[in-house]
């Protein structure tokens, strides 16, 4: 039982860092109707405009805050300059867009920056919470900076017009456009938001995985999977898939015998499959019905 | 049926309507003979690293063949076909290091593993789509590595380190060198298959199949067994992803874990949409882009490969969002227009 317990909270610690990616990877979905390959490396290069601000002697939560609003114009930039142009291709040539980017930005970064490890401060200290090792109190910051985001996210949807407006957007365009809403500003206004959610998560994961240019490679690995998990359509429910496979992760590495910790990720990856299988549309989303 | 053999008992030419269509047909086979021709010509003038690297490049386009049947023709998304290339490759080195199997067995044998593995996954992949499916497939890409460095099959797979394979020995009787002899057999392997797949796709199945992408509640109205279709293309497309594997394990000489990961997948996906989705001999002209755009953009910059390699794909993507196919088709349509005017 105390095994199980502390395994559980590891797994949470591990499941914060998911599921801030996985709030990010919802996020940009919701705006542009697929997955975004490069949001991992968006969030990175992100991370190292904080570091280099701070490098350049601004505190932390100047660099954090300008950050933030450089990932957002940056991504509505990205949308307006290389998206518009694919807007109409096919949706697999779209994807191969998304690759490109993903590559053109961590090779920039491991040319500016180069590749070696940095580390990166974090504001909430790496004290030991609860007496115990396996979580600490940057670790506790990020899992009450996620469910704050999550809540604003949310207030931001349900309460404003403008929320409101991307919602319609994203969910029927062309009766959005009837009644006077500017989708293609919308869906810029997803990618900045995106974006600038992302940098929030690569500032946080940074101090855990450490600064490099391939520090997204896992963690947005196990976010998709966290995001598909909750249900692509909810953020709640991502953050939720966040954790999720946080904790799947670390018990199965500890409790399943023999095959368990050599091949926790896939069986991390098979259990998620197998839930899929039962719950196509995620285990919180909602089910899309398409008219014949 | 009846449509098929109409067409295969070539239209005399006292139909004067049909002609025009097959003469478009021997315009199509004329090209297939000239493309034939010079790649036979290939390993005779070319330097021997040139030979390998067009080995390669067919090998890949083989890959992409078995990607494109199933998104291309069936319209399922795949993350997962570095998984059946790595299997298929592990099949012929594992049969050929523990079995002496001769090489040219193996690839059968890897051909029928795939097959039934890719079949099998074709089954839960049933209820999975999109992105759900792009995510079931991309655990099966991530999960390969893992499953070939599994400690318990070490003595099969040789874990970390892999497993050498001897390349094959050309026959007595020729008097050409290793590399050729595998350029060949490739080029042999290559043209096979190729057939086979357009041959399937003009045929009652390959009409199923594309229905399947088109509307499947269409499709299934009409008659057509969604799952066993949906199913038996999961299986024939990892069957030639496998195979491409076999022979890319013959090609390098050396199979290892990490040589089949989660990127191996996102090339043939370049690959396939660079080549155009839907298009069989688009396919040859994806391996071309997988093979050789890396290396262009390393010669020109090592530091920046990645970045360069990132503009060239947009670049390519702006110019032809539907890929070489599309363009190609795009052209021609053009020409055809400013001729009628």
């Amino acid at each position: 039982m105390e095994l199980l317990l502390q395994q559980v909270m590891a797994g949470l610690a591990n499941g914060a860092i998911y599921a801030c990616m996985a709030l990010a990877v919802v996020m940009i979905y919701q705006a542009i109707d697929h997955l975004n390959f490069a949001q991992g490396e968006m969030a990175m290069f992100s991370t190292f405009i904080a570091w280099q601000l701070m490098a350049w002697g601004l505190p932390y939560w100047v660099a954090f805050a300008a950050a933030a609003v450089v990932s957002f114009i940056a991504g509505v930039l990205i949308d307006r300059v290389l998206f518009r142009p694919v807007q109409k291709a096919p949706i697999l040539s779209q994807i191969v867009a998304f690759i490109a980017l993903f590559s053109i930005l961590n090779s920039s970064a491991g040319q500016i920056w180069d590749y070696t490890i940095k580390s990166f401060p974090t504001p909430f200290g790496h004290r030991s919470l609860f007496g115990g090792t396996l979580i600490d109190t940057h670790e506790a910051g990020m899992i009450g900076v996620t469910l704050v985001m999550l809540a604003l996210l949310y207030l931001f949807f349900r309460g404003t017009r403008l929320g409101l407006a991307m919602r319609a957007a994203a969910a029927n365009p062309e009766s959005a456009r009837l009644v006077g809403i500017r989708v293609g500003w919308m869906t810029a206004l997803g990618w900045g938001m995106a974006a600038a959610i992302g940098a929030v998560a690569g500032m946080l994961i940074a101090p855990v995985v450490f600064l490099e240019p391939n520090m997204m490679l896992g963690v947005l690995l196990y976010g998709f999977a966290g995001a598909v998990l909750g249900g692509l359509t909810s953020p709640g429910g991502a953050v939720a898939g966040g954790f999720a496979v946080g904790i799947i992760e670390n018990l199965a590495g500890t409790f399943i015998p023999y095959v368990g910790r050599e091949l926790k990720l896939t069986i991390a990856l098979a259990l998620i499959v197998i839930v899929l299988m039962f719950r196509p549309s995620g285990v919180f989303g909602t089910r899309v019905v398409s008219r014949v | 049926m009846t449509s098929v053999r109409e067409e295969q008992i070539a239209v005399p030419a006292a139909e004067p309507v049909r002609r025009p269509v097959s003469m478009r047909l021997t315009g199509r086979r004329l090209i297939i003979a000239v493309a034939v021709a010079l790649a036979a010509a290939v390993p005779l003038v070319a330097t021997s690293f040139v030979t390998f690297q067009v080995t390669e490049v067919m090998i890949y386009g083989l890959a992409i063949l078995g990607l494109n049947l199933l998104t291309g023709f069936n319209g399922q998304f795949s993350l997962g076909h570095s998984a059946f290339y790595g299997l298929g490759a592990y099949t012929t080195a594992i049969l050929m290091h523990n079995y002496d199997v001769p090489y040219y067995w193996t690839l059968p044998a890897a051909g029928a593993v795939c097959f039934a593995v890719g079949f099998l996954f074709g089954l839960p992949a049933l209820r999975l789509q999109n992105l759900y499916l792009a995510l079931a497939t991309f655990a099966l890409a991530n999960a390969m590595p893992q499953i070939l460095k599994f400690h318990a099959l070490e003595n099969w797979t040789g874990g970390v380190q892999g497993l050498v394979v001897d390349q094959p020995d050309p026959p007595s009787f020729l008097p050409i060198d290793g590399d050729q002899w595998l350029y060949y057999f490739t080029l042999a392997v290559i043209l096979v298959m190729f057939a086979a797949a357009a041959n399937l796709i003009r045929s009652r199945s390959g009409r199923a199949i594309m229905a399947i992408r088109d509307n499947p509640i269409a499709a299934a109205a009409m008659g057509i067994n969604l799952s066993l279709y949906k199913t038996l293309t999961f299986g024939v497309s990892a069957l030639y992803t496998g195979v491409a594997g076999a022979l890319g394990a013959l090609a390098v000489a050396f199979v290892a874990p990490d040589s089949f990961t989660i990127f191996l997948s996102i090339s043939l996906l370049v690959g396939l949409v660079i080549g155009g989705v839907g298009s069989i001999p688009g396919c040859l002209f994806g391996g071309l882009f997988v093979l050789y755009v890396p290396n262009i953009a390393n010669s020109l910059s090592t530091g920046l490969a990645g970045a360069l390699y990132g503009v060239i794909l947009l670049l390519v993507i702006f110019v032809m969002p539907a890929g070489a196919a599309g363009f190609v088709r795009f052209v021609l349509a053009r020409l055809a227009r400013f001729r009628q005017s």
